[in-house]
């Protein structure tokens, strides 16, 4: 385990200096305390926000701290709220919404696509809709088909919205703060298990960047882009990976609309091997998009087929029965690196058991306890 | 006619006088969209937006027209939105069914049925954190009612005391299907009371008397900040989309249009006016002279405005 850990540097990428670790969920709390602090303006509103619980811990205490005109329970009205959240933006407030499930927010499509992500464009620039929509997607615990769905592709799909994924403690509370600091509607989608992930936070107000995707580990032989939970999966292969010399190119995409493609055509140029790997189906994904709009103009980048994994095409069952060979884990994921090398059969086999070793006993429905942090 | 007449007099021929005209125009072709005329139902919007400041806010749906021109909204600017013009209140994006003038207060207007209620809900939310002492007005037609969203606004507005009031602009008909095929009761109020808000039903077509009526809402409403909902039963002349009647295709009863017919929204109000003595046809002719030079005056704009560049398709997709 310490050695595991010894070799993740990938809090370095961020913060090298004073060190606070945190989890991404008191991250997200902190962002929103202090943004609320800050602007009189920002209104949070959701289904459970009060709760005991508190959204994975996200909004704990925020409603003993301010007005109830500002920290507000929703009653349970997913469409309503969303279209309250968007006149309280266009009458000069900011508003966070948030979502415990991606599912919930179904009901909400029709503010979201007709209104949120237009009003700016059909009023010809009159009409801001400065809102942020947290969602829940990813697995765990037999959630199932109706509340474990990673829908994020189907948001990216409306011109208007930002949509940001991201994956670290660090991203989690700078991309929140340029979410609300940002003009437009802007949805933060949050993988259940990333709560837990922690990692280097600074105490003070600060914004990530969400225009691009970031190159958070360097190496010539192949380009894997990813997101959110998924990160985790691929820093666990590569770092078995580098064992053996071989060093892969890890790109966090962090940000899918809108898609800033240009550091990962950079990145394939140099590796000429590209493997997506998303939190949501394969099928019409960010990986079918991403290899497409490369291959349009670059075709002769690739010195192979460029590889997708994501999700199979079927609904996300409850069970562990099936959700082990619903999920690709880190062995398929490692299969799918290896035969894109030039590899005897015998480093093949010795790098799969080296990974195997290095495997937690975990149950397919609860997180690797090694992708835990700090990261 | 005193002041009060006057207005309401300009408010309803202007709203009847520009219908009318879009309606004759509109087989040129050159109106490019979808158009849903409020001849007949004039007396909904000018009875209510007559008692609005400009700080008071209107919202409204795909029949937006009347509401817009009783709220102020610009003329010139609303027919070359619909001619799909450069100068157009939204600059040509949007068409008839998304009128906007915020400079008068007139904030929005969708298409979808009871899309546009719960923005105005938060709209009515952001005036109570800041304790203004203005109201929101949301224009909705009668099926708007029978929409989830429109449940999930009423409760919040009530839950919250929110300075808001809902005008169900009832006209009988969801394109063709009639009230009685999609509700138990002709009386939407119930569904008010259901979410504990006040209301009223009642007979949209006499000015006088939605404009008396709201004019006590209104002021209730800023006094104890709380939601209120107005039924108002109205009729089109025209069909629902498009510039002609279709009574051809008998979906409406024949007596129902006559009846209905007979309670016209002017006369009703001109035969006030002859009972108060306060009816002056040369002051009318006037009204109306003026009226029709605007009107001429917007159409000849919007027909020589220029369309929006073409490079202006992807302006505006993100603010900055």
């Amino acid at each position: 385990m310490t050695s595991f850990l010894k070799f993740l540097r990938y809090e370095k990428m961020f913060m090298p200096s004073k060190k606070r670790i945190i989890s991404a969920s008191q991250a997200i709390l902190e962002a929103t305390d202090q943004f609320m602090k800050k602007d009189g303006n920002l209104v949070i509103i959701g289904e459970g926000i009060n709760d005991p619980k508190g959204i994975f811990g996200t909004t704990s205490n925020l409603s003993k701290k301010y007005s109830k005109n500002r920290v507000i329970e929703s009653p349970i009205s997913e469409n309503g709220i969303t279209g309250i959240a968007i006149g309280l933006a266009i009458n000069n407030f900011k508003v966070l919404l948030i979502h415990q499930r991606v599912e919930f927010a179904l009901l909400s499509v029709e503010q979201i696509f007709n209104n949120a992500a237009k009003s700016f464009y059909v009023t010809n620039g009159i009409h801001k809709v400065p809102l942020v929509i947290r969602m829940v997607i990813g697995r765990g615990w037999g959630q199932g088909p109706a509340h474990s769905q990673s829908l994020e592709t189907v948001f990216s799909y409306i011109p208007g919205l930002k949509v940001l994924i991201p994956s670290s403690a660090y991203d989690a509370k700078g991309m929140l703060i340029s979410a609300l600091q940002d003009p437009n509607p802007v949805l933060i989608i949050e993988h259940r298990w990333f709560h837990y992930v922690t990692g280097n936070v600074p105490k003070k107000i600060y914004q990530s960047d969400i225009t691009k995707p970031k190159i958070i580990s360097k190496g010539k032989d192949i380009t894997v882009v990813t997101s959110s939970y998924n990160v985790y999966e691929i820093i666990f292969c590569s770092e078995i990976l580098k064992k053996f010399n071989i060093n892969l190119e890890i790109i966090d995409l962090r940000v899918l609309r809108p898609l800033n493609t240009k550091p990962i055509i950079q990145s394939v140029k140099k590796t000429r091997k590209l493997i997506v790997f998303e939190t949501g189906n394969k099928i019409y994904g960010i990986g079918a998009e991403i290899v497409a709009s490369i291959l349009e103009k670059y075709h002769n980048v690739f010195d192979s087929p460029p590889s997708r994994i994501g999700l199979p095409d079927s609904p996300t069952p409850s069970t562990r029965g099936l959700a082990k060979v619903y999920y690709p884990n880190s062995i398929d994921i490692m299969k799918v690196i290896i035969k894109k090398l030039n590899l005897n059969v015998e480093v093949k086999k010795k790098i799969i058991n080296l990974l195997k070793s290095k495997l937690p006993s975990h149950e397919i429905d609860v997180p690797n306890p090694k992708f835990k942090g700090p990261f | 006619m005193n002041f009060l007449n006057k207005n309401l007099a300009e408010s309803l021929f202007r709203l009847r006088m520009v219908e009318n005209e879009i309606s004759k125009r509109y087989s040129y072709q050159e109106m490019r969209c979808p158009v849903h005329l409020s001849i007949g139902q004039e007396a909904v919007a000018v009875g209510v937006c007559n008692n609005l400041e400009i700080e008071d806010q209107v919202y409204s749906t795909h029949r937006c027209h009347s509401h817009y021109l009783a709220k102020g909204g610009n003329l010139q600017s609303m027919i070359s939105e619909i001619y799909g013009k450069k100068s157009g209140c939204c600059g040509g994006r949007g068409g008839s069914m998304h009128l906007m003038d915020i400079s008068v207060g007139m904030m929005l207007s969708l298409p979808i049925v009871a899309s546009v209620i719960p923005i105005a809900v938060g709209a009515a939310m952001s005036k109570k954190i800041n304790k203004s002492k203005t109201v929101v007005v949301v224009f909705f037609g009668d099926a708007a009612v029978e929409e989830g969203v429109f449940h999930e606004s009423a409760n919040f507005a009530s839950l919250h005391n929110l300075p808001i009031l809902f005008v169900c602009e009832n006209n009988r008909y969801s394109c063709f299907t009639d009230l009685s095929e999609r509700q138990p009761s002709e009386d939407l109020t119930r569904l008010a009371k259901s979410h504990n808000i006040e209301s009223i039903k009642m007979n949209g077509n006499d000015v006088i008397k939605v404009y008396n009526q709201s004019q006590k809402i209104i002021k209730k409403i800023k006094n104890s900040s709380k939601p209120f909902f107005l039924q108002l039963d109205t009729y089109r002349y025209v069909e629902h989309c498009g510039p002609d009647n279709d009574d051809h295709l008998n979906y409406r009863n024949k007596n129902e249009v006559k009846k209905w017919l007979n309670d016209d929204p002017i006369e009703n109000f001109l035969k006030y006016l002859k009972k108060r003595k306060q009816y002056d046809k040369k002051k009318i002719e006037v009204i109306k002279n003026k009226i029709a030079i605007q009107i001429k005056k917007s159409f000849e704009f919007a027909k020589n405005d220029k369309f929006p560049e073409v490079s202006s398709l992807r302006k505006n997709v993100y603010a900055q």
